[in-house]
């Protein structure tokens, strides 16, 4: 029990996947300039996250480790968060076609989410059990969108703000995400 | 019988900008003398040197963005900015640490955001973060108060002070050491009953630590001034330092070192009250609606007591501040307060149905 809150504070505070092991910038950057948006994509992207690393196990230690072939692994996760993708888009637009229609490109874009496949990876090269694989990939995918949901209400305000011509825009995103990434270390040594 | 022809506002008190800051530099003054006492001249010097290069940076990007620059040097924001980061910054430390810390706490947290009113993040507190993360060395040596100090040696003197400062010149060693908070990190298992008999700084002092009880009362008295004269309300310090009671109330055990030191300990060490009066109050960066400033100051007491206990650093007040800056527009988008007139709160930029 404690190893399981010991991952989820190490994922979302710790080594937060953006702000800390700057992966998933993309649409970090992309989907934060409305709180809404942010929200749905914090819900598509949890739930991508969460089955991506749930079947990149059971394709791991099910089909490529007892056939020899680990070195296929980076490949073959692309594969299976590619399939997981579509997946999720279907539901999402059966489910909620508002939702759809606001991600917009954003929801295929999950794909190339460079968090989704990463946390596929460590999963395999930590050697997390079944339970550990889903609770990183849980877990990492709460912290990503907890910062995203928190910067994009940030960037609501800062469209607003006086910001000097050459910093508009990205420019001040990057900015942001760069000071907040500095305050994320004061984590450090929590677990 | 003649009436005198006004229209509102009929205010006769000044309530401008420059006012406020005024105040709040005035609300820093006990706790300066405070620090000067017990650590000798160090903190002034770098107020000082804070000061001017905040006023420095602040008037050449105005000069570069071709903003007036008399007008926005009036409003003491620059000033309030420097001196908070001066208070922060261990005492002694090299020249180009403040003058770097102010620097980027004026040029990168404030003007490159659009200068006064639009900062996200309270300025002096990036400024500290930046250099805590880039500069450990210095920024952890802390100067031992004077009742520290073995009869006969008083505390440095100014000139050997500025000599060190600007040149490095001179061993200061012996008058460095580990901060309270740094004690505790440092040993988690032994008897707090022990470590204040045993360690130096606590033996000579009185509750929290030589010094430090004192200079954390002494901002207490600064913004309690603060408070009497409606400069903020009251929602986030009190909620912050409730926050921190309450937690280390709830973990201390009462006697290891382990469970993280006594609720007093926690209040009066540190840059605690600094921090709740001070840094958290930030009208620009912090929360705005009354509800959301509750949130706003337990999230940050919340955030000191966990880094402070189980983190790496052993003061926290920074690095809370920044994560609950970061928070903070997401904490009005949920408190809104509702407007006259309405059922319930509603955003102005709302689409009607």
């Amino acid at each position: 029990m404690t190893d399981f809150v010991v991952i989820l504070i190490s994922t979302i505070l710790v080594n937060n996947f953006v702000l800390v092991q700057f992966l998933g910038l993309c649409p970090f950057m992309g989907v934060s300039n409305k709180l809404e948006t942010a929200i749905g994509m914090g819900g598509a992207t949890t739930f991508v996250l969460t089955l991506a690393s749930i079947c990149s196990y059971l394709v791991h230690n099910f089909i490529l480790a007892p056939l020899g072939l680990e070195y296929l692994k980076t490949i073959a996760f692309i594969l299976v968060i590619a399939v997981v993708v579509q997946f999720a888009k279907m539901f999402i637009e059966k489910t909620s076609p508002l939702l759809y229609r606001v991600l917009g490109v954003f929801l295929p874009l999950i794909t190339t989410n460079c968090a989704v496949l990463g946390v596929a990876l460590q999963n395999t090269a930590k050697a997390h059990t079944f339970t550990e694989s889903a609770l990183y990939g849980f877990g990492a995918a709460l912290g990503f969108s907890f910062v995203l949901i928190l910067f994009s209400a940030m960037r609501e305000r800062l469209a607003v703000a006086d910001v000097p011509v050459p910093f508009k825009g990205a420019a001040i995103g990057m900015i942001t995400a760069g000071l907040m990434s500095l305050a994320f270390m004061g984590f450090s040594g929590l677990v | 019988m003649a009436f005198m022809k006004m229209t509102s506002p009929h205010t006769t008190r000044a309530g401008d900008t420059g006012d406020v800051m005024k105040q709040v530099i005035l609300a820093c003054v006990p706790g300066l003398i405070t620090l000067s006492y017990f650590f000798g001249p160090g903190t002034l010097i770098n107020v000082v040197m804070a000061s001017i290069t905040a006023i420095a940076c602040e008037a050449a990007v105005l000069k570069l963005r071709n903003r007036p620059v008399g007008f926005f040097l009036k409003d003491y924001s620059a000033v309030v900015t420097g001196v908070l980061l001066g208070l922060a910054l261990p005492p002694y430390c090299p020249w180009w640490i403040v003058v770097v810390g102010t620097a980027s706490a004026i040029i990168l947290a404030k003007h490159l955001y659009g200068g006064m009113g639009y900062n996200p993040f309270n300025p002096a507190m990036v400024g500290y973060v930046i250099l805590l993360i880039s500069f450990p060395v210095e920024m952890t040596q802390w100067a031992i108060p004077r009742t520290m100090l073995e009869d006969g040696q008083g505390p440095l003197g100014p000139w050997i002070a500025l000599q060190h400062i600007f040149t490095g010149a001179g061993s200061i060693d012996a008058f460095t050491g580990a901060t309270p908070l740094d004690v505790f990190k440092h040993n988690n298992s032994q008897l707090v009953e022990h470590l204040y008999n045993s360690e130096p700084i606590f033996a000579t002092g009185r509750w929290a630590g030589a010094g430090w009880e004192w200079v954390n009362l002494a901002f207490l008295l600064g913004g309690v001034y603060l408070l009497y004269r409606k400069i903020f309300t009251w929602h986030t310090p009190v909620s912050m330092l409730a926050t921190i009671f309450i937690l280390s109330l709830a973990f201390y055990d009462g006697g290891s070192s382990h469970s993280g030191g006594s609720p007093y300990f926690h209040l009066l060490s540190g840059a605690t009250m600094l921090g709740a009066f001070f840094i958290a109050t930030d009208p620009v960066s912090s929360a705005v609606s009354t509800k959301g400033r509750l949130f706003y100051g337990a999230g940050i007491g919340i955030l000191v007591y966990v880094i402070r206990v189980w983190g790496n650093y052993p003061d926290a007040v920074a690095f809370a501040v920044l994560l609950m800056n970061f928070a903070a527009p997401f904490i009005d988008y949920y408190t809104l307060p509702r407007t006259y007139g309405h059922d319930k709160a509603r955003r102005a930029t709302e689409k009607k149905d």
